[in-house]
C-alpha cells in the first residue's frame, strides 16, 4: 500500500534494479521503490528530480510505462557532473527521487486523431511512454508515425525496441542519422557493383525534418508530439505547418536548468511561465512568440 | 502500362508543370532500374542525366580515402537526384549508388539543356523547381552542420 505523500521538497529513496547502457553517452536506469513508500504514479512527458545522494540533483524526464509505476525508468545522458556520477551507480545503490513534476504530453487529446512523433537524440526518452500508451490502446488512435533522427547510428536509442516497433503493422518508424560511414569495402571496390551486404548503414541519412514528409498520416487531422534539440524542434514545427498542422496541435517539450520542479527559485523561468511547473510540455501555440526570443 | 508523361506529372519535382513542358520532358526521359549496390554515377564523370526518383532508396555518397566513403544523404520515393547536368562543367561532384532496388525516370540533361535553351519559359520552370531542391538541401546540410545531437556540458 502506498503511503502517505511526503513534501515535494524531500526525495524518496529508490534503488537501482538494473543500469542498461544505451549508448557512449546513455544509460538507463530502472529503480525500484527502496522505502515504505510504494509506486510512482506519473503521466507521459513528466519528469522528476533525480538526486546522487553527496552529488547532486538534476531533472530527468521518466522515459519508462506508466502502466508499470512500480518500475521506475530514467534514460540519462552523461553530459554534467551529476550526470556522468550517475553513470557509475550499480545494482542496489540507492537514489533520491522527488517527482513526478510538469505537464504530460496530450496524449488523451490525441484520442480519435493521428499521431506523429518527432524526436531528436535523447527526446526520445521522454516521448517513449506516449508510445507505449499509444500502443497499450492502440484502436483509440487513427495512423501513428515515429520520425526519429540522431548524429550516427550508432547514438540511436532503444535500437531493439525500435526494431520491434518497425515489425509492427500499424504503426510507421522512420529513422536517419545525420553522418554514416557508407561501405566496408569502398576501397577496394571500383567496379560497377557491390554487394548490398558490404553497407554498414543502409537507412536514411539526412536531417529529421526530412523524414517527416514520409510520415503517411492526416496532418490536418493530427497531434504532433516533438522533442529534441530547440534548433531542431523549431524547423520541425515549420516543417509541419507548412503540411497543414494548426500550432495548437504542436506539442513540444521545453528544457530549462530546473532546480526546485515546484515553482519557487526561479531557475528555470521562461519569459513569463516555469519549465518545471507550467511545463516541460507545451502546445507550441501557447510560446510561439517565447520561442523566437533569443535572449529567453 | 502508365506513359511516361502521366508519370511524370505525378512525380513531386515535375507535378504542375504544363502539358507542353510535360511533353518537352518526356521526350528527354526514360525508364531506369537500379539494383541493390549498383553505382549510379561516379565522382568526376560527366553528368549527362538526374533522376526523379520512383521507388527504393539511393544514397548520396563522399569517398576520401582516409575515411572510406561517407552518406551524405539518402533519397527515397518523390525525391530528385542530381543537378550537375545543369551546371558547367556538368561533372558530378559525389558518387551515387542504391541502396535496395529503385526505378526512377531518368532526364537526359544534355537534351534538357538544348530544349531550355530554345525555350525559356521551359528554362526557368525547370530553374525554380532545381533551386527549390538546392535550397532544401542546403538548409539540411547547414542543419547537419551544426551538429544539433552533439553533447554539451
Amino acid at each position: 500500500m502506498a503511503s502517505a505523500p511526503v513534501h515535494p521538497m524531500v526525495p524518496e529513496p529508490w534503488r537501482v534494479r538494473r543500469v542498461r547502457k544505451e549508448t557512449q553517452e546513455t544509460f538507463t536506469l530502472e529503480l525500484e521503490p527502496a522505502g515504505g513508500h510504494g509506486e510512482l504514479r506519473f503521466l507521459a512527458g513528466q519528469f522528476n528530480m533525480v538526486y546522487l545522494f553527496g552529488v547532486g540533483e538534476v531533472p530527468i524526464s521518466v522515459s519508462g510505462d506508466a502502466n508499470d509505476p512500480h518500475k521506475l525508468v530514467h534514460t540519462i545522458r552523461a553530459v554534467g557532473p551529476v550526470t556522468r556520477a550517475m553513470r557509475k551507480v550499480k545494482r542496489g545503490d540507492t537514489l533520491g527521487v522527488r517527482g513526478p513534476f510538469g505537464t504530460p504530453w496530450p496524449v488523451t487529446a490525441a484520442s480519435g486523431k493521428d499521431v506523429l512523433i518527432v524526436a531528436g537524440g535523447i527526446g526520445l526518452a521522454p516521448l517513449r511512454p506516449v508510445i507505449y500508451e499509444v500502443l497499450s490502446k492502440r484502436h483509440q488512435f487513427g495512423d501513428v508515425a515515429v520520425v526519429y533522427g540522431t548524429r550516427t547510428p550508432a547514438d540511436i536509442l532503444f535500437s531493439s525496441e525500435i526494431e520491434r516497433w518497425q515489425k509492427r503493422p500499424d504503426m510507421q518508424v522512420h529513422i536517419t542519422v545525420d553522418r554514416a560511414a557508407a561501405t566496408k569495402d569502398t576501397i577496394k571496390s571500383d567496379g560497377q557493383e557491390r554487394p548490398p551486404h558490404a553497407t554498414i548503414w543502409s537507412g536514411n541519412v539526412g536531417v529529421v525534418t526530412a523524414l517527416i514528409a514520409r510520415a503517411k498520416i492526416d496532418f490536418r487531422n493530427a497531434i504532433a508530439m516533438v522533442c529534441g534539440p530547440e534548433v531542431m524542434m523549431r524547423f520541425t514545427v515549420q516543417e509541419l505547418e507548412k503540411r497543414g498542422l494548426a500550432l495548437d496541435q504542436i506539442y513540444i517539450s521545453m528544457e530549462r536548468n530546473m532546480k526546485c520542479a515546484v515553482g519557487f527559485c526561479g531557475h528555470c523561468q521562461f519569459g513569463p511561465t516555469f519549465i518545471c511547473k507550467d511545463g516541460p510540455v507545451f502546445p507550441y501555440s501557447r510560446i510561439e512568440t517565447l520561442f523566437s526570443i533569443r535572449e529567453l | 502500362m502508365e506513359s511516361l508523361q502521366k508519370i511524370l506529372a505525378e512525380h513531386p519535382f515535375t507535378r504542375g508543370l504544363d502539358e507542353r513542358h510535360l511533353a518537352l520532358l518526356t521526350g528527354c526521359a526514360s525508364n531506369v532500374r537500379f539494383e541493390a549496390g549498383q553505382r549510379i554515377f561516379r565522382e568526376g564523370e560527366e553528368a549527362n542525366q538526374f533522376y526523379l526518383v520512383r521507388e527504393g532508396k539511393m544514397a548520396i555518397e563522399l569517398f576520401g580515402v582516409e575515411r572510406g566513403a561517407l552518406t551524405i544523404l539518402t533519397l527515397g520515393p518523390g525525391e530528385v537526384l542530381g543537378w550537375s547536368w545543369l551546371v558547367p562543367p556538368y561533372r558530378w561532384k559525389f558518387d551515387a549508388y542504391a541502396l535496395e532496388p529503385a526505378r526512377a525516370i531518368a532526364l537526359d540533361g544534355k537534351c534538357l539543356r538544348e530544349k531550355a535553351e530554345k525555350d525559356h519559359d521551359l528554362g526557368y520552370e525547370l530553374l525554380k523547381r532545381i533551386a527549390q531542391v538546392m535550397e532544401e538541401r542546403l538548409h539540411a546540410t547547414r542543419l547537419q552542420l551544426l551538429n544539433v545531437y552533439e553533447v554539451e556540458s
